[in-house]
């Protein structure tokens, strides 16, 4: 990794579309040059594929919550059990295994606050081995461009 | 407000963002035009927030990720906003979530190792202002990762 290759990690977790002959013009480099740095960086994994951003406000979910979940029991099948049930739930966008106050961190995107209660009371607090659960409502969110 | 072709175009385009244009239009039934126009409309009503490239931090050297709650001293009327703003100066911050409920503030941080997270904590973390209170959950694995949402 070097100062260019910092650069093209930039502009790409701006713009995932830049083609290597447009990156290549920005940074001073021929097209084959560019796409070989590119291809050098996927062929390292650190670039992973590509991610459509939406406004989940304006596709009509517009509540985002974040769950702590602790589990009452504890095992390996049940560890197996939660997590193939949860990663089923559509309204479940990401499920974090983690060390702390709880096992499982989860997102979940709901239509509204009513919504959010259905899928809560209905699909997660249904589920095999669930204990304490915490809810946090998300009111605003920034990424950053990270340590790059 | 979304038909159900736009629907229909969303759900393929955000299952594989490397799709071309002709091969979403194919498969959404629409003509390349039409698929063209739709997409355009979608992104200037800001629907569409545009497409990212996924950076894996773990390739990189950073493979410790710890979510840290916080609450704020909310005594202190600029609390929220002098915390984020020094949250933003610390480059391994890659996350800031501001919450209503038990935790007041959440942000993702990323690290070498874990001499480097202890490091990061002490001097970059601890001496942000106004933290009432703080807990840690370490990433062990993350089991599903899908920014989408169920169109």
């Amino acid at each position: 990794m070097d100062a260019m290759d910092r650069d093209i990690l930039l502009a790409l977790a701006g713009d995932g579309r830049l083609s290597a002959g447009a990156l290549g013009r920005q940074f001073g480099l021929s097209q084959p040059a560019m796409w070989r740095r590119i291809k050098r960086l996927q062929d390292a994994g650190v670039l992973k594929g590509r991610r459509l951003r939406l406004n989940s406000a304006a596709v009509g979910f517009g509540v985002t919550v974040f769950l702590g979940i602790k589990l009452a029991t504890k095992g390996r099948v049940s560890l197996e059990d939660f997590e193939r049930a949860i990663t089923a739930i559509p309204e479940v966008q990401s499920v974090d295994h983690v060390l702390g106050l709880y096992d499982y961190r989860l997102r979940v995107v709901a239509r509204d606050l009513a919504d959010f209660e259905r899928v809560l009371r209905r699909r997660i607090m249904t589920l095999p081995g669930v204990g304490d659960i915490e809810s946090n409502v998300l009111l605003s969110e920034e990424r950053r461009m990270g340590p790059i | 407000m979304l038909d159900d072709v736009d629907r229909r175009l969303l759900r393929l385009y955000q299952s594989d963002p490397d799709l071309n244009l002709a091969d979403l239009a194919t498969q959404a039934g629409l003509s390349a035009a039409k698929a063209t126009r739709r997409l355009d409309k979608l992104a200037q009503s800001g629907v569409i927030e545009g497409v990212e490239a996924v950076i894996d931090w773990a390739a990189l050297g950073y493979v410790v990720e710890v979510s840290l709650r916080v609450a704020l001293d909310k005594t202190q009327t600029r609390a929220f906003d002098n915390f984020i703003a020094a949250a933003r100066a610390v480059p391994q911050v890659i996350e800031i979530q501001t919450f209503l409920g038990r935790v007041d503030v959440r942000l993702s941080v990323l690290a070498r190792d874990m001499a480097d997270y202890q490091q990061l904590y002490r001097d970059h973390i601890l001496t942000l202002p106004h933290i009432a209170d703080i807990e840690a959950l370490m990433l062990v694995s993350r089991i599903k990762d899908e920014t989408g949402v169920p169109l």
